[in-house]
């Protein structure tokens, strides 16, 4: 019997492909979680470092913003304010002295979304951490203004050596070390601004894993592989994993997505190399400070990573077993 | 012998929302439609043909399509009256035409006689297979596989264990739930029946835990009537009722890529199913009609029985009509559901919700690398590569990378931050995978 009409449509509905539902959790929003998560860091710096940390901030903000704005007009994209140029402008400017002049971060903030970012295709095709790209290039291009650092609260500016310089001396009398832990828990010391108040930035972390945003095994496998060789140099683990940028880095700048890898087994080897390299410019490096560093070459392994580290597809053990 | 056992969890998947709307309402009946359109093809498999003519009267249950190829299933009328014309449907979202029969009510629903089972018990297992196929079922969970084809696994393919599908997974539907409340006895009745033809060792009905009220009724029903039949409660969590991660959920077993779950040993039948072959076998009565849940943004949320062939717009009426404007009329379930072009689309056998839904506009971003579609998908997959692939026409890395593993749950889109409508791109690689295929 063949067919005599075909029914068609009488009503125009809207029509589109399945999940009909959506999480609900947009790149803007996990932007935004990141910017939160990072405001107990900020406000410690301000608390420590005062007004020279808020024109640091300020300045990296606009400047990152501005960037990522006439680099969107430059490739002929649409700008969205999406927070990510904000999250970056922020990171670097808290990975930087407080002593800093404000051009100088300008020159940085420009560098990170202009050359680090946008230069590669944006959000998403980035190779290199941003923030950390530009921290790198700052240190090459003002090495002394990059590693001129001054005690936290004090009125003066003296300068002061970060706990992790060879002319930091330690003591090794009880009360003082207990001191000394209180004083790196809270952030009273000297350090590039964001990177100094453990606490402050464990609340972040408590936040980012808390919600979801960050996957933990990240900053674990980093910071425990860190303080796991220090020890076995004979350092004190607690002020290994407080000192430098080791705690920020590791909860910041490591775990963010475009540079790191996907999978869970590949975040732990990512952790671990991180963590790797850290140890080892911090015991035989010419530099202070090795959490920079190691991760940007960790972001460079991160696709290599990828690569290889994949999950086992559901079924695939029986398929290879069969056909044996 | 313990009947409840523990309840068990997938190690992946995702916590959805529920909105079960209808779950505490009891089925009611759907007046009948002027007219029915009844697609000649509500299965997977060769089309059936019409065996009736324009014009003809046919009554209730009689067969008005059918095929001689083994892999098909016939069609029944689900309301007497006359044959009023052949139509084409166009079916979405693939566009492919499909033949339909138009059957005009005459408002008596007059049934042809049915033959019940006089004995049951003394049935053969090809006389139960008979009238499986007879009655025209197909697998009601979505699939619509022919299911007399499923119940004759090959000789080599020992069944152990027949996992009865009542986890009902998806949001928002309720069909099964109900079909369950009120059709246990039929259900177990019929699933009893698949036991007689598989003869396996064990039986397992899954049901998933928001479901406690069947839980406790099938329950009582098993050691009521003695069944050899375990239920095993489920955590809440999607995919868990797509038949490979529910074996592997249950029996800790995973089916070999590309095979079926009798390659280890299992089979997966839906509940619904089980009470149509109930219906088959003791009420000699094909699958004309089944349980479909109306919800989301209707007026009057509700649990209908349909007759097959019943146009989507006498639901929507029937609950008081949609409440906002513009909405998506979704056939099935809103992660793996079908949106409609046209609300004279009918029931078909695997259809069990219409889901009203205001559609939303997304604008897809560039992936991120979150990871989160590698951490919720249950197939193991890492569904981020298919749309950089497919944007590159690279078919063949997709095929590398275990495309076809996929099950289409949607998992992955559901919760990517930069709506990439990643089981789109998968879609599109399969269908350009299997054009090449066909090529070669």
């Amino acid at each position: 019997m063949m067919p005599d009409k075909a029914i068609m449509p009488a009503d125009e509905l809207p029509i589109a492909p399945g999940p009909h539902i959506w999480r609900g959790l947009s790149v803007k929003k996990v932007m935004y979680f990141v910017l939160g998560a990072l405001i107990p860091p900020m406000a410690a710096s301000i608390v420590f470092f005062g007004l020279r940390a808020f024109l640091v901030i300020m300045t990296s903000l606009v400047f990152s913003v501005g960037t990522e704005w006439v680099a969107k007009k430059l490739r002929g994209k649409p700008f969205v304010m999406d927070g990510s140029a904000l999250v970056t402008g922020l990171l670097l400017a808290l990975t930087l002295p407080p002593t800093m002049d404000l051009w100088m971060v300008a020159v940085g903030a420009i560098f990170a979304i202009g050359i680090v970012k946008e230069a590669f295709g944006g959000l998403g095709h980035n190779i290199f951490n941003p923030a950390l790209g530009a921290r790198a290039f700052l240190t090459a291009s003002f090495g002394i203004q990059m590693t001129t650092w001054i005690m936290a609260s004090s009125a003066d500016a003296i300068t002061a050596a970060t706990p992790l310089s060879n002319s930091f001396v330690w003591s090794s009398r009880y009360a003082a070390k207990m001191a000394l832990y209180w004083d790196m828990f809270l952030g009273n010391r000297a350090g590039a601004i964001g990177e100094t108040s453990a606490l402050a930035i464990l609340i972040g972390a408590v936040v980012l894993i808390a919600f979801d945003i960050i996957d933990w095994r990240i900053p674990v496998s980093y910071a425990l592989t860190t303080i796991a060789i220090m020890a076995a140099f004979g350092e004190d683990p607690l002020i290994q994993l407080m000192a430098g940028g080791l705690l920020f880095g590791s909860v910041y700048m490591a775990t963010d997505y475009v540079t790191s890898p996907i999978t869970h087994t590949g975040r732990v080897i990512f952790g671990i190399g991180c963590g790797l390299i850290t140890a080892i410019i911090r015991q035989f490096g010419g530099l202070p400070e090795g959490v920079c560093y190691s991760i940007l070459v960790m972001n460079a392994a991160a696709p290599l990573i990828d690569r290889y580290v994949k999950p086992r597809p559901y079924g695939l053990k029986k398929a290879v077993k069969n056909a044996a | 012998m313990n009947i409840r056992l523990q309840t068990k969890s997938p190690r992946v998947g995702v916590k959805l929302a529920e909105n079960k709307l209808t779950a505490g309402k009891p089925t009611e009946k759907l007046p009948l439609p002027e007219e029915v359109i009844l697609p000649l093809s509500q299965h997977i498999g060769a089309p059936a043909r019409a065996t009736v003519k324009r014009g003809e009267k046919v009554l209730t249950g009689q067969k008005v399509a059918d095929s001689e190829r083994p892999v098909s299933a016939p069609v029944h009328a689900s309301l007497s009256g006359e044959v009023s014309s052949m139509s084409v449907l166009i079916s979405p979202p693939t566009g492919q035409t499909i033949e339909a029969m138009v059957i005009k009510s005459d408002g008596e629903d007059k049934w042809v006689e049915l033959a019940p089972a006089k004995d049951v018990a003394s049935l053969s297992n090809e006389e139960i297979l008979k009238k499986v196929r007879e009655a025209g079922l197909v697998g009601m969970g979505g699939a619509t596989f022919p299911t007399q084809i499923k119940l004759m696994p090959p000789k080599e393919k020992r069944i152990d264990t027949v996992i009865i599908n009542g986890s009902e997974c998806e949001p928002y539907i309720t069909a099964d739930h109900r079909l369950m409340l009120e059709y246990g006895e039929e259900m177990l009745k019929g699933v009893d029946l698949v036991r007689r033809v598989l003869n396996p060792q064990t039986v397992f009905i899954a049901i998933e835990n928001n479901k406690e009220d069947a839980i406790e009724h099938l329950e009582q029903l098993i050691s009521a009537a003695n069944y050899p039949f375990q239920i095993v409660p489920l955590k809440s969590k999607y995919p868990l009722g797509a038949e490979k991660t529910l074996v592997k959920t249950i029996l800790g077993k995973e089916v070999p890529i590309g095979g079926l779950p009798m390659d280890v040993g299992a089979m997966v039948q839906n509940v619904a199913t089980c009470k149509a072959v109930y219906d088959a076998v003791y009420l000699g009565k094909p699958l004309i009609e089944r349980i479909v849940t109306v919800t989301g943004a209707v007026k009057d949320p509700k649990n209908l029985l349909v007759r097959l062939g019943t146009p989507i717009k006498n639901l929507i009426d029937y609950c008081g009509g949609m409440t906002v404007a513009g909405a998506e009329i979704i056939i099935g379930g809103p992660m793996m559901g079908i949106a409609q072009f046209d609300l004279n689309f009918p029931i078909t056998k695997g259809a069990n919700c219409i889901l009203v839904k205001g559609a939303q506009v997304f604008s897809e971003r560039d992936c991120i690398s979150c990871g989160r579609c590698v951490d919720i998908c249950t197939m193991g997959l890492m569904p981020t590569l298919y749309p950089k692939y497919v944007k590159k026409g690279r078919y063949d890395e997709c095929k590398a990378a275990y495309v076809d593993n996929c099950v289409e749950c949607g998992a992955c889109t559901y919760g990517c931050p930069a709506n990439i409508p990643i089981v789109q791109y998968i879609k599109i690689a399969k269908k350009e995978l299997v054009r090449r295929a066909a090529k070669k």
